[in-house]
């Protein structure tokens, strides 16, 4: 103890310690030749016996060092020598920082968003304890809450110290450049307490300003106080109009508050039931969060939820049959979609890293082997094991320090390549990945990585002396036991290398395929030339239904006019969105159980269907003349047919609403082929589209026919649909196609694709260049014994089959191991496989072939350069 | 070079504490009392009784200053501290132990 303060001490009087050591032996060095002058030497014998006599006064001052060192010296020269060895061997040097860069670069880079979005927590007060509180039901397990279901469970839940619900919204804002849509949030009145957010001006809500009847409250996003409000102070308290309603601004939210569902929120209002939905309940329209009570699982609240729920079932068994409930981490109900994307490209990052870090270790193992005869001399010398051992490691340091360093810059780099890739809406749904970057979490991750690394690195060579011995080094061209071992070491890793670059080939090639299929999914309509924009209306000015109608009519009417352009329809949601918008049927004449027929609805104008050129099967669609005062009709899709009418023509049959209101009842005139209301990669769902102008709606989608280039559309439609009315919000247009490109699911099958297959790309490289490796370095040892046989008669074509028969053996062994790990890796990626099985044949094969082919190629040409030995020269060599 | 006898490993330190125990010497000083005190038998490696005294001084068991000569040279003197006035009666013992033992084997091979 005492030892180790004087050494700390001593560590910052280094030069002192060396200048008194100097002078103290010199002064030894003098008064010792001045005795043996006086003894009667002369001065030039009494030198020589002086210096005789004290010994090697340079490795004395070493050791007097080493005594109060910390071996530090020691470690700097090991150190220097590494950086000298790896700058000899530039090539050798450059190549392992680079591979191991690229593995650690991908690695860290894909575990950056992994932490964003999965590890970092929410940015609320005690974010654990919240959770999202949802109905379920059979094939559901997120649904909607009722607002009835909602005070229900709020009043009813002993686990829950708040519950609170939101939904989203939209308001029509007066500014000075015209109306503007602007995105909102209807949210009950605890919400921000619940999350233990305190608004940075103003107050919250107060209780009770979210019932009916209330005045209207209204908080706003820090970005539209700074926007929109010039940040003034004194706003609060002021009205703001929203859709033609007046609220009272009661407060500012914070600037560094966010919510993912709907980051680019503006305006947050108190929620009062005063929409339709909200009087049923059998309507859902809304999310539910929740406080956990101190050491409440979450589980517990699960079960708490479920029982009250069975009991509004038996109690409402019209509205609520079948209704359950669920309870998960908030985290989780946000991230949601991403998440197993993540962790796909986590593993196959991981894979790459492992790929890497096998293929440095196999080129430290060929160093180490040609380096065999420097660690006999040293050895020889007097170097001990663990001396020349620390030599290796740190040499693994060194050359693990350096591939970090550019590793963490390629993280760098692609972390922003990556975002660059998502699209504006896409990042707004994803506020956590906003301060993605280098911190301290991602830089713990990498620190693992390095020293998992740095341990290998170290360990493999020094494994590979401690296997072999020491002294065969010395003997030139010695060919032990030591090449045999470690011919069987390094086969066993590029075995490895092989098979992990078989899964990942395989995993890229599923997922392009599944991309592939996505893509090309029958749609059921022609999504090319066909621009869409949304249109909003402010429900204070259109709040009869004759005045959206005649608005759009006139719209449709106005666009047609636009040269280039066929057709222009409406729907209240765009085809290829999701399973959502449902309605629960009860059909005429048939017996009803109770059951939720629920299918997907939507409110179409008359020509949505040309317009779309979807395919009609039976009946017809409905006219532009079918409206409030005649009688209902609906067109069914096939799926609707084939489920609620089996064998039966459809065409001319009734169904109303669950409770079959007179009003609600409507005919079936047409079925048409099914196409894609939902995500490519969703299910097929019944749906109904119903006369938009029988029953209206003051938000919709413009969908516009075109000849020509539909982007060149685009741009026109605002004007021509404000020539038609000013109070019109229009947002951005966009075409089906982008849309479609850039919806969710096509993005996330995208990104998996295109990364893994980058990684597989990268790890078939590696691969390949290790079989290179592996094979030369064989050929290379076994020069004279090829020498010798083609001295002996053997034709070149056996030296080929020698060489090719044992890279074969290899590669097989890779291939079978690999197809077997990816048919497990293909399960776990479940979700992100469309249309495709985990063992699909065609990929699985390609796989083998590709990767059989190249690497066979790369031992070709060590085989080539075996065949050409000349027999004299390798056996003169020796 | 003609060899003298190997010091028993570990006895070095002992030996340059042992001739501390009278007055602090620099290190030309003990090299010179063990050569006498020896009647020249057991000459160390002079320059090796650096390395150990920075060892002993690490363990507190001797003290450095830096004084004059009677010669007026600047020279490092070494004091024995009572930790180390210690560790030679632990040293001595042990090392006793170990000859007596030693001596028993021979004594009884010679029997």
């Amino acid at each position: 103890m005492k030892g180790l303060v004087k050494k700390i001490e001593l560590l910052f009087r280094r030069k002192r310690f060396a200048a008194e050591l100097d002078e103290e032996m010199s002064f030894h060095r003098e008064q010792a030749v001045k005795d043996l002058i006086a003894n009667g030497m002369t001065p030039q014998e009494a030198r020589f016996a002086a210096a005789r006599e004290f010994g090697n006064a340079t490795r004395l001052k070493e050791q007097s060092h080493e005594v109060v060192g910390f071996g530090f010296e020691t470690v700097v020269q090991d150190l220097r020598f590494s950086v000298r060895q790896l700058r000899k061997n530039p090539g050798f040097a450059a190549t392992a920082i680079l591979i191991l860069a690229l593995g650690m670069g991908a690695s860290v880079a894909i575990f950056a968003f992994v932490d964003a979005a999965l590890i970092k927590p929410l940015p609320y007060a005690n974010p654990r304890r919240l959770v999202a509180v949802m109905e379920s039901s059979a094939g559901f397990d997120w649904n909607n809450l009722s607002y009835a279901d909602y005070l229900d469970w709020k009043r009813m839940n002993r686990t829950l110290s708040s519950m609170e619900v939101f939904t989203g919204t939209g308001y029509a804002l007066n500014t000075p450049d015209g109306t503007e849509p602007v995105p909102g949030m209807r949210v009950s009145a605890g919400f921000f307490s619940t999350l233990g957010i305190r608004p940075m001006l103003g107050r919250d809500f107060r209780p009770g300003e979210d019932a009916a009847g209330a005045a209207p409250v209204v908080l706003m996003s820090y970005g539209t106080w700074q926007r929109r409000f010039g940040g003034r102070r004194d706003v609060v308290g002021q009205a703001v109009m929203l859709s033609g309603v007046s609220y009272t601004i009661v407060g500012v939210l914070p600037q560094d508050f966010e919510f993912a569902i709907r980051d680019s929120t503006e305006f947050w209002e108190a929620l009062q039931p005063t929409h339709e939905c909200e009087k049923r309940r059998s309507c859902h329209n809304l999310d539910g969060v929740g406080r956990l009570k101190d050491g409440v699982t979450v589980s517990a609240a699960l079960v708490d939820m479920k029982g009250i729920a069975a009991q509004l079932e038996r109690q409402y068994p019209d509205s609520n049959r079948g209704s359950s409930a669920a309870v998960i981490p908030l985290g989780k109900f946000i991230v949601g979609d991403i998440r197993p994307i993540l962790l796909v490209l986590l593993g196959g990052a991981g894979l790459l890293l492992v790929i890497a870090c096998v293929n440095v270790a196999s080129l430290l193992l060929v160093r180490a082997e040609s380096r065999r005869r420097e660690i006999a001399v040293r050895g020889a010398l007097g170097a001990s094991r663990a001396r020349l051992s620390r030599q290796f490691m740190t040499e693994g340091i060194a050359l693990v320090l350096a591939g970090s360093a550019v590793g963490l810059a390629l993280a760098a780099a692609g972390m922003r390549v990556l975002l660059g890739l998502l699209s504006k809406d896409m990042l707004a749904g994803m506020p956590f990945l906003r301060g993605l970057g280098l911190n301290g979490h991602v830089l713990l991750f990498a620190g693992a990585l390095a020293v998992l690394a740095a341990v290998l690195f170290s360990i493999t060579p020094i494994l590979h002396f401690r296997l072999s011995s020491m002294r065969d080094g010395l003997t030139e061209g010695g060919r032990g036991s030591a090449g045999t071992l470690w011919r069987r070491m390094g086969a066993s890793l590029v075995v490895v290398e092989l098979a992990t670059a078989v899964v990942l080939l395989a995993g890229a090639g599923l997922l392009g395929k599944s991309l592939y299929k996505l893509l090309h999914v029958d749609l059921g309509f022609a999504a090319d030339h066909l621009a869409t924009v949304n249109v909003g209306l402010p429900p204070s000015a259109f709040s009869k239904d004759e005045q959206v109608v005649a608005f759009v009519r006139a719209m449709l009417e106005r666009v047609e006019t636009l040269p280039g352009v066929e057709s222009a329809a409406i729907t209240t949601l765009r085809p290829v969105s999701c399973n959502c918008d449902t309605d629960w049927v009860r059909f005429v004449g048939k017996r009803y159980n109770g059951i939720h027929n629920e299918v997907n609805d939507r409110q179409v104008s008359s020509g949505f269907f040309t317009a779309l050129h979807a395919r009609l099967r039976e009946g017809r669609y409905f006219s532009d003349a079918e409206g409030a005062t005649k009688p209902k009709v609906v067109v069914i899709n096939e799926a609707f047919a084939k489920k609620y009418f089996p064998g039966e023509d459809p065409v001319g049959r009734k169904f109303g609403d669950t409770e079959l209101t007179p009003k609600s009842i409507r005919e079936i005139v047409g079925v048409v082929a099914d196409f894609k209301d939902a995500g490519l990669d969703q299910d097929q769902w019944p749906a109904e589209y119903e006369a938009f102008n029988q029953d209206s709606d003051t938000y919709f989608t413009l969908m516009v026919r075109t000849r020509r280039d539909e982007r060149t559309v685009l741009p026109e439609l605002a004007g021509a649909i404000h020539e038609v009315s000013k109070q019109a919000a229009v947002e951005e247009g966009t075409t089906m196609m982008d849309s479609i490109n850039a919806s969710q699911t096509a993005y996330m099958h995208r990104s998996a694709a295109y990364l893994v297959g980058g990684f597989a790309v990268l790890a078939l490289l590696l691969g390949v260049v290790g079989m290179y490796g592996v094979i030369a370095y064989s050929v290379s040892q076994r020069t004279r014994e090829i020498g010798v046989r083609m001295a002996l008669g053997a034709q070149k074509s056996s030296v080929y089959k020698l060489v090719l028969g044992e890279a074969g053996r290899l590669i097989g062994l890779g291939v079978v191991l690999g197809l077997a790990g990816s048919v497990g890796a293909a399960r776990l990626m479940g979700k992100l496989l469309f249309g495709v099985q985990a063992w699909d044949v065609e990929t699985l094969a390609g796989v083998a072939v590709v990767l059989g082919v190249s690497a066979m190629l790369a031992s070709y040409i060590p085989a080539r350069r075996a065949a050409g030995v000349n027999p004299t020269e390798a056996l003169r060599a020796e | 070079m003609a060899k003298k006898p190997d010091l028993f490993p570990g006895t070095l330190d002992m030996l340059i504490l042992k001739t501390l125990t009278h007055a602090p010497l620099h290190g030309y000083g003990i090299a010179l009392s063990i050569k006498r005190l020896s009647d020249e038998v057991l000459t160390v490696e002079e320059g090796s009784l650096y390395p150990a005294l920075q060892r002993l001084l690490l363990q507190g068991w001797v003290k450095a200053e830096w004084k004059m000569t009677e010669t007026n040279r600047r020279a490092r003197f070494y004091t024995l501290t009572a930790s180390g006035r210690k560790q030679l009666g632990i040293e001595l013992t042990e090392y006793e132990q170990m000859i007596a033992a030693i001596g028993r084997v021979l004594g009884s091979a010679e029997a």
